[in-house]
């Protein structure tokens, strides 16, 4: 059980699409972050406002190169799912980071070696 | 005795009118410079520049069954290459409590402009695709949605 007084919730990560890289071609990778997205405008059954606590930022890096960013608003959806292209040329390493409110950071990384 | 005090009391009456009538003309506007309308902020956006509207398309469901996750997908015509891509996507939307929904950076690594999400929409309205290309060129495209069920009711 995770920690209540903190806000940043614990979570973990699905990324879908590395294994359909081809070499010098595009290819769609999906990446899901479960995270409630708590958007700060509503209530608990108490009359007291539950404070915000979104993802705010993602970056998806080839071997530290920024291929694609996404800044995150109160009107993304809990769960947060992105959808993007990637053109490989070789083999890397990918990492993914989502970062958001109280602290919250999230990174992972992947070796890809498109065929 | 009833002459003099009527007079008074009806410039008073008259006056307090007047100023409920001010009140009332003048919350509205304070409502709006509290969140900006979404005209607003694509200028803000496109900060002098011209946007015209094409190129873009935002790709999202005419009519919302539950708009606590709404897909929405984004592409825009560009070869992806290093002389000509999209540098930028925003989506913004017209009734939410914020006009922001996602702002995305891209570039020619990623071979094909196109992102997707999931996003709220707390009632039926007018959403906004934005890109801003590697030539300075803004596109836009904009689309109405309806929503049965608002995002943000539920306690």
């Amino acid at each position: 059980m995770a920690d209540a007084t903190t806000p940043a919730p614990r979570v973990r990560s699905l990324i879908h699409g590395l294994d359909k890289l081809r070499r010098g071609q595009p290819g769609e990778l999906r990446v899901t972050l479960g995270h409630p997205m708590e958007n700060g405008l509503r209530h608990d059954g108490f009359g007291n406002v539950v404070p915000r606590s979104i993802v705010t930022r993602f970056e998806c890096r080839l071997d530290g190169q920024p291929v694609f960013t996404a800044d995150l608003y109160t009107a993304i959806a809990a769960n947060p799912y992105l959808a993007f292209w990637l053109r490989a040329d070789g083999p890397g390493t990918l990492s993914f980071e989502w970062t958001g409110d109280w602290g919250f950071s999230h990174r992972e990384t992947r070796a890809i070696d498109p065929t | 005795m009833s002459t003099p005090p009527q007079l008074p009391r009806r410039r008073l009456l008259g006056a307090a009118a007047a100023g409920l009538g001010l009140a009332l003309r003048l919350q509205p506007a304070a409502a709006v410079s509290a969140t900006p309308t979404l005209r607003a902020v694509e200028l803000q956006w496109a900060n002098g520049k011209p946007v015209t509207e094409g190129r873009v398309l935002l790709d999202v469901a005419p009519l919302v069954e539950n708009g606590n996750a709404v897909p929405i997908s984004v592409k825009v015509d560009s070869p992806m290459t290093a002389a000509d891509h999209v540098r930028e996507i925003v989506v913004y939307n017209e009734r939410n409590p914020q006009r922001d929904v996602a702002r995305f950076t891209l570039g020619p690594v990623n071979g094909v402009a196109q992102v997707q999400t999931r996003i709220r929409l707390a009632t039926s309205q007018q959403l906004v695709a934005l890109a801003r290309m590697s030539d300075g060129s803004q596109w836009s495209h904009h689309v109405d949605v309806l929503v049965t069920l608002a995002a943000c009711v539920e306690p």
